[in-house]
């Protein structure tokens, strides 16, 4: 008989990748939010109508061939006024959502590295501002620094810190305990070098997720702001300021409310798939019960 | 027990021509064997060899997708392991299972009193207050006695010893024709290991169960079981009594040339040719403390937990020094102290003359370069989105000037070359080599700065017999060419013996014993030493013992090849 070949059944699967099966939350919320990209960026070149042009004429005509979504009560086309407003909503999410990852993801990673003085200092930090209304800290910017898009930006990128912060430092304290992290280590690496090139990395996914989230979060947030007041200033169009103007003419001019209410949900939804769906996609727990 | 008996007796299990597939992928292959009452089979072979696959069969507890044919008999009557519905009222009343991991088997939220209770009233109409008698009954059974364990424990108030304990009870709670138990001390220290496999050797002889134990490891096979059945690649490659197919060559023993090279494989002593060389040490530990605050209380802290209580040694260049001793005795944290990993609260550890322990910026680099680490798990010690090249190429990070990317991939590739990888590996990921592989990989990283000494922190553990043979040959020649000490940490005595010059015994903080290896395996002089050694499963003295058949135990069956 010829010797044994040695056995080598740990061999771990081959480098060929299955063939990838995106979940459909992925799918369909990734093609809402396009759309919704798409209408933004069509809009920065060409509405249907100047959403700044008062024509008191055309006031409060119901949806029709000229005005899909009908006029509101200066006779501006809500159509071409939901158009230019998904860029309000989707800067100021963006940017927001930015600020939250900018300075929450470091300081998190800094919690996690540290421990100690300033991790609790981090953490307690973090604490206070959940614990504080965000609306009434939204009133606090504005009333100080007047009412407007940036304000409402800073406002909810303030409340996005902590959000991840505590996601980053939370998986960071998991990832500190590999052996890698230790091999580091013993490479001599400071707890910085080790953050940015093993930590966050292996956190990328996480914070993908979080951010689509956070996004969702973030246009909802903003059309709040604005529909009390303290978002985007007119003329420039926003989806919660039309809502709020809406509210007294929702007798007579129903459209006026529906239009921008189901625009942001539109937005949301696609956002909340997209997160949903690729938490999926890049959970391979999950990706395992799935069966891909 | 007696010899007399059990011929009579049909087999508790019967399996016959047992094929699994995955789609196009055998997983099994005419796997056939009998459990006799009252007897252990014990399933030996390496990691996918099929041993654990067998037994999710006989439980209906294949993956899906699979496809299975063969016959499968218990007492008698089929086992409708295809029929998931069926396969409930079997699971837990006609067969227990037991698994390596007692800390996940166990729910967290529930009492002990009733997780065992729970199985019984899922099979019976007993009422809760009945099940918790039985429950108390059955820990009672598996030395968990109601006065000092009460049934309303929790799984976190027990040591893992006890945890496995609850589980054996909820596996025999039912008192099941067949138990089966998958690495079910793989988990646990030796002297804990010990007491498991005699308890389950006990309760199967009382019942009259047949067990199936699943283990990678010979010598608790050779201490257990009745019959052992060697697998690879889905098959049975041999089977027969354990004292015919274990005792020494030329009175029977295994035929196969694969069960040949397992035994040997689980033996093997790596042949080292360089002596510890005479000189100033390479590594001085002396009197190293490390203290733990105490929990946090309301007001204040409890007293301070000593992890290490002024533990002082000093390795030769060329030596290699084991230290072992169970899980809590302090050597995982002395072994991050040595590493400059973890500050301690008096001591002081040096390399190559300098002091370590409170080097700080680029003496802490220059004198990591002399001190490297392998650890345990070739799964977690590499960071999955790098690759081979950028993992072993980490420790550059030490040198006072870096290579540039030519020179480093160079000295990569030459690195990969020594440890018995191809140059080609630099480009690939972690994830697509075996353990063993990974371990070189390990072992690459740490050569790369041409450090004086390497840690190595259950390095093999991991590891299947084979590539463990491979791996410690890796290592004691590697000391050989470049006059490397190595320090294992380890719990497995079997690897200490087969490499180390030089043992010290850990228990409690404190090294209890240290002295040349082979003085202390022949003539071990702390009590503590000599437990620790009489619990290890130890193949070669087991066969010993076989081969000297005086009580060990009785083996009815007629051997059936």
């Amino acid at each position: 008989m010829t010797a044994p070949v040695v056995d080598r059944p740990d061999t771990a699967a081959p480098a060929a990748k299955a063939p990838l099966r995106l979940p459909p939350a992925l799918i369909v919320g990734g093609v809402m939010t396009l759309v919704t990209i798409a209408v933004a960026l069509v809009s920065l070149f060409w509405t249907p109508f100047d959403v700044e042009a008062i024509r008191i004429g055309d006031k409060l005509m119901a949806p029709s061939a000229a005005h899909w979504m009908g006029t509101d009560h200066f006779g501006r086309d809500v159509l071409s006024m939901i158009m230019v407003g998904s860029q309000t909503s989707l800067v100021v999410a963006l940017v927001a959502v930015g600020i939250g990852a900018g300075i929450g993801v470091p300081l998190g990673l800094a919690a996690a590295a540290r421990g100690g003085l300033v991790d609790d200092a981090v953490m307690r930090t973090n604490d206070l501002i959940f614990a504080f209304p965000a609306l009434l800290l939204a009133v606090m910017i504005t009333a100080v620094f007047g009412a407007g898009a940036i304000n409402a930006v800073i406002a909810i990128g303030i409340f996005n810190i902590p959000v991840f912060a505590r996601v980053s430092r939370g998986a960071a304290l998991s990832l500190w305990t590999r052996d890698y992290v230790l091999a580091a280590r013993t490479a001599g690496k400071t707890s910085g070098q080790i953050s940015r090139q093993h930590i966050l990395p292996n956190l990328t996914s996480l914070l993908v997720v979080q951010a689509a989230i956070q996004f969702a979060l973030g246009i909802v947030a903003e059309a709040g702001l604005s529909y009390v007041g303290l978002g985007a200033q007119p003329p420039i169009p926003s989806w919660g300021r039309m809502l709020a103007e809406a509210q007294t003419m929702i007798g007579f001019a129903p459209w006026l409310a529906i239009f921008p209410g189901v625009a942001i949900v539109f937005v949301v939804l696609g956002l909340s798939l997209t997160g949903d769906g690729l938490r999926d996609a890049l959970d391979p727990r999950v990706r395992r019960e799935r069966g891909a | 027990m007696s010899p007399t008996l059990a011929p009579a007796l049909a087999p508790t299990l019967e399996i016959r021509d047992l094929n699994v597939s995955i789609g196009d992928v055998p997983i099994l292959k005419g796997v056939s064997f009998d459990v006799p009452p009252g007897q252990v089979m014990g399933l030996v072979g390496e990691s996918g060899s099929g041993k654990s696959m067998t037994a999710l069969a006989v439980m209906g507890l294949l993956p899906p997708r699979s496809e299975a044919s063969g016959d499968i008999q218990l007492q008698g009557g089929a086992v409708p392991y295809a029929d998931d519905t069926a396969m409930r009222s079997v699971r837990g009343r006609e067969v227990g299972m037991i698994f390596q991991e007692p800390m996940t088997a166990l729910n967290p939220l529930m009492t002990i009193g009733d997780q065992v209770a729970e199985t019984i009233r899922v099979h019976t109409r007993a009422s809760h207050k009945a099940a918790l008698a039985t429950a108390a009954r059955m820990l009672e059974r598996v030395g968990l006695p109601n006065d000092q364990f009460p049934l309303s424990r929790f799984p976190h108030e027990l040591s893992g010893g006890q945890r496995q304990r609850v589980a054996i009870a909820i596996a025999i709670a039912l008192t099941p024709k067949l138990l089966i138990a998958d690495e079910p001390t793989t988990a646990l220290d030796v002297t804990t290991q010990a007491q498991i496999l005699s308890l389950l050797k006990t309760l199967i002889r009382e019942d009259g169960m047949g067990m199936i134990l699943i283990t990678h490891d010979l010598a608790v096979v050779a201490e257990t079981a009745d019959r052992v059945a060697v697998m690879k690649s889905g098959e049975i490659v041999e089977q027969g009594e354990v004292g015919q197919m274990l005792a020494k060559q030329g009175s029977g023993g295994m035929v196969h040339p694969y069960s040949r090279r397992l035994l040997a494989d689980a033996t093997h002593a790596p042949v080292r040719r360089s002596k510890p060389r005479e000189g100033a040490p390479v590594l001085v530990v002396d009197g190293i403390v490390r203290e733990y605050p105490g929990v946090g209380r309301m007001f204040g802290r409890g007293a301070p937990k000593r992890a290490v209580d002024g533990v002082s040694f000093s390795i030769q260049p060329g030596e290699s020094v084991g230290l072992v001793g169970e899980s809590g005795c302090g050597k995982s944290t002395l072994l991050r102290t040595v590493l400059a990993l973890d500050t301690p609260q008096a001591g002081s550890v040096t390399v190559m003359g300098e002091d370590f322990t409170r080097a700080r910026g680029a003496d802490l680099k220059r004198l990591r370069r002399h001190v490297q680490v392998v650890f345990q798990d070739p799964y977690g010690s590499f960071d999955p989105r790098w690759r081979v090249e950028q993992l072993v190429a980490e420790n550059f990070h030490l040198l006072d000037e870096r290579p540039d990317r030519i020179e480093g991939r160079r000295r990569v590739e030459a690195m990969l070359d020594q440890v018995g990888l191809s140059p080609a590996d630099a480009d690939r990921f972690p994830h697509e080599f075996s353990g063993g592989q990974r371990q070189r990989i390990a072992i690459a990283r740490a050569l790369i700065t041409n450090p004086s000494i390497i840690a190595l922190d259950e390095a093999v553990s991991a590891l299947d017999v084979s590539i463990r043979a491979q791996v410690l040959d890796l290592l004691a020649d590697l000391s050989d060419r470049m006059g490397l000490s190595y320090l294992f940490v380890t719990h497995d005595l079997t690897v200490v013996r087969a490499i180390t010059d030089r043992l010290m015994v850990m228990q409690g903080g404190r090294i209890v014993e240290t002295g040349p290896t082979e003085a202390i395996f022949t003539a071990p002089s702390h009590d503590y030493t000599r437990s620790l050694l009489a619990a290890t499963p130890d193949l070669a003295r087991n066969i010993l013992a076989l081969d000297n058949p005086g009580g060990h135990h009785s083996t009815p069956q007629e051997t059936e090849r």
